[in-house]
């Protein structure tokens, strides 16, 4: 059944098309972000509504409105005198001929002519657009008003950073939820979570309702959960696969730079720990705290009394968190990176040590070690020339990304040089964040698919739409995007944007559709026990 | 078929209407209702646009009789030369012709011809020429001795009665004339506002 909606009465390339709406079809069923279908004469094309308006032929009909309260002159005049008017942007377009056909959509280059048709979409329109369920794509939603399964391409998306963004409570962790199971099942990609909330590994929460599974509970031989606070996670009966302890010697300098602002330490403090840390060798920070006064100071160094004070109260702030050790027994790094060879995806629990100081001294630590094995090991395999020797491809997720990708501090965190080398060494990024606007806009412009909830704040959505062709319909989208469950996306692995309807996640059904059966039989047996 | 009733004979054509006497007085078409005339290679669709009673010599008005008489039955059962000395016509405008099986809603190559017989169009003729709404630019772009809303409106009435849903056909023709009035809001209004079921 291919509705029709209307004829193209004007547009342009930039701008987009005018559709003038039949009468029988209500400009109150339309919604900005529905998929629709323009027929052109030789092409067909298709687009995403953008914005919806009514017209009348007679500026005096809106002057003098007619007596509506009669139906008959209400039927008459609704799509004669007066009338919607959609504005629709094409993004793809497929030529009738057997090639064409053959290659696929292609991005627009024109617009179809005058009066042709516009329809909203049918399964097949979508399907041929964004494919089909199948060993690479991934049921991710439903685009906006329609039974049809929005599919995502992620062997595509995990060769690119990826961002996921929307205010707080519009469905994020959700929705990446979805997006790490479907990595785990469709794509080669291994997932490294920083998880801040606790949300990933074993549950989360749901907002109004009873706890939802996380990836463990669903993907038990899959999934390795690592935690810092060992405590929590036992209290929380979490199974845990291991803890994360760090020792003092683990810390290099630019772990301190980075922690710049959440610690309080003055510029020249920074300079001082490369100092220090030149000097002192690995076990710098002990040192640095063992030190009385600035006299005490190491020949050469010349720091400033209250640099140092400054230094050392910033330095006792990490000392005081309790996975901190002076000595760490075992390497976390190297447990984790094991279990992401094997194609483990790996979990990291932060328990009760949800500020910001722990997670991004913690993240970047890792990332940056994790990432220098996967940058040795890929050169390696570069200079033998054989594929075979490359590691997993590794998506490391963090969330709370301005923190670590915010201009000032970009250039210098591992995730910076991450999102902007992109895949090279086999590591992307998937950002999750409230605040796009916080985000260094070089790093923003590298991420290959963006999926954003509603954000409201314009320069969040400015920055987050930055460099998309088309942003000003899409913004329109955006921002009436529903405060929870519709997401729109666009970029890389998608090939045009969409409003979409994330798929169900939290009830059995949806356990069963995501997991495969022997792991939900399994789940049940263990009831009875 | 259903029986084709005769209402006059043409007494004077042009390519855009013709006039036409009836045979008994008063026994004229309703306005608006749809005649039809010539024979059955090319027939000649017309709209009662106007009619009129007069006598039959055009310098003798009637004068008035019934002072004396209780009704007005009464004064043409007493005078019945009156029947001969007046005579009813009605004016059509021509809005469509046939040829063969084929219907134009647009003027014919030739007038109607004089003493050609006028019928009554049947009901399945005024829903077959119903089905296009070309004929009501004719109507509104001619120069007409009643107002054109009026007679929109009437025709449309007359047709309406021919098709089994009504509203809808009145609903489309509606559709149709806010198209072709978009730049007349006032005439538009004036013709829906007769037209509402």
């Amino acid at each position: 059944m291919t509705e029709r909606l209307g004829i193209v009465v004007s547009g342009s390339l930039n701008k987009g098309v005018e559709v003038r709406l039949d009468s029988s079809a209500s400009i109150e069923d339309m919604a900005v972000g529905r998929f629709v279908t323009i027929e052109g004469a030789k092409r067909r094309f298709f687009g995403m509504i953008t914005d919806v308006s009514l017209g009348v032929t007679d500026q005096r009909l809106s002057l003098t409105p007619p007596d509506v309260s009669d139906p008959f002159i209400a039927e008459v005049l609704a799509g004669t005198s007066t009338f919607g008017t959609l504005h629709v942007s094409p993004s793809l377009v497929i030529g009738g001929d057997a090639a064409a056909i053959l290659e696929g959509p292609q991005p627009v280059k024109t617009i179809p002519s005058h009066f042709s048709a516009v329809k909203l979409s049918t399964q097949e329109d979508v399907e041929l657009v964004f494919g089909t369920e199948d060993e690479k794509r991934f049921f991710i939603g439903n685009p906006l008003d329609m039974e049809v399964k929005l599919c995502l391409n992620l062997e595509e998306l995990v060769k690119r950073s990826n961002g996921i963004f929307g205010k707080s409570g519009t469905g994020k962790t959700f929705l990446t939820r979805i997006l790490l199971i479907g990595m785990l099942q469709k794509s080669r990609a291994v997932n490294l979570v920083f998880d801040m909330h606790n949300e990933y590994g074993w549950a989360g929460t749901r907002e109004g309702g009873p706890p939802v599974k996380g990836l463990k509970q669903l993907f038990q031989s899959r999934v390795a959960v690592f935690t810092l606070d060992e405590e929590n996670s036992r209290h929380r009966g979490v199974s845990t696969d291991g803890v994360v302890r760090i020792g003092y010697d683990e810390i290099e300098p630019d772990d301190i730079s980075l922690l710049r602002q959440t610690l309080n330490l003055t510029d020249l403090a920074v300079e001082a720990v490369h100092q220090l840390f030149r000097k002192f060798g690995k076990n710098w920070i002990q040192d640095t705290l063992d030190l009385k006064g600035a006299e005490e100071l190491p020949e050469g160094l010349s720091i400033h009394e209250g640099t140092l004070l400054n230094l050392q109260r910033g330095l006792a702030t990490i000392r005081r968190l309790p996975f901190i050790e002076p000595h760490s027994p075992d390497n976390a790094v190297k447990a984790i990176l094991e279990h992401l060879d094997r194609g483990t995806n790996v979990v990291l629990e932060f328990g009760r040590y949800r500020d910001i100081t722990t997670y991004i001294l913690v993240a970047n630590m890792l990332s940056r070690r994790i990432y220098a094995q996967y940058q040795s090991r890929v050169e390696k395999a570069d200079a033998a020339a054989k594929e075979s020797l490359k590691p997993r491809p590794l998506v490391i997720t963090i969330e709370e990304a301005h923190k670590f990708l915010n201009p000032e501090v970009a250039s210098q965190t591992i995730f910076g040089k991450i999102a902007r080398e992109m895949r090279k060494y086999n590591v992307t990024l998937l950002v999750i964040d409230q605040r796009p606007s916080g985000i260094d806009s070089e790093v923003m412009s590298q991420m290959g698919t963006k999926i954003t909830c509603l954000l409201d704040n314009d320069r969040d959505i400015d920055s987050v739409l930055a460099g998309v062709s088309g942003r000003n319909e899409l913004k329109s989208v955006l921002a009436k995007l529903a405060a929870k469950q519709q997401a729109l996306i666009f970029g890389h692995a998608v090939p045009m944007p969409v409003a979409f309807q994330p798929r169900e996640y939290g009830s059995a059904q949806s356990y069963r559709d995501f997991a495969p059966q022997k792991d939900v039989t399994e789940d049940i047996e263990k009831l009875w026990d | 078929m259903a029986e084709v009733q005769r209402v006059g004979e043409v007494i004077e054509a042009s390519t855009t209407g013709f006039v036409a006497q009836c045979y008994e007085l008063y026994q004229m078409p309703p306005l608006g209702s749809m005649v039809k005339t010539g024979d059955s290679s090319a027939e000649l669709y017309g709209i009662v646009c106007n009619a009129e009673t007069t006598s039959l010599e055009p310098g003798r008005r009637p004068i008035a009789r019934g002072k004396d008489e209780k009704s007005e039955e009464a004064i043409y059962r007493s005078s019945p030369q009156l029947a001969k000395l007046l005579r009813s016509e009605f004016e059509a405008l021509v809005v469509g012709h046939r040829e063969g099986d084929r219907l134009y809603q647009h003027l014919p190559p030739q007038p109607a011809r004089i003493h050609g017989f006028v019928y009554q169009c049947t009901p399945d003729e005024v829903k077959d020429f119903g089905k296009s709404f070309d004929f009501l630019n004719i109507i509104l772009n001619a120069h007409l001795p009643v107002p054109t809303e009026e007679l929109v409106a009437a025709s449309l009435r007359r047709m309406s009665q021919a098709h089994e849903d009504r509203r809808a056909f009145l609903v489309a023709a509606g559709k149709e004339l806010a198209i072709l009035l978009s730049g007349n809001l006032n005439q538009l209004n004036a013709i829906l506002g007769r037209i509402k079921l």
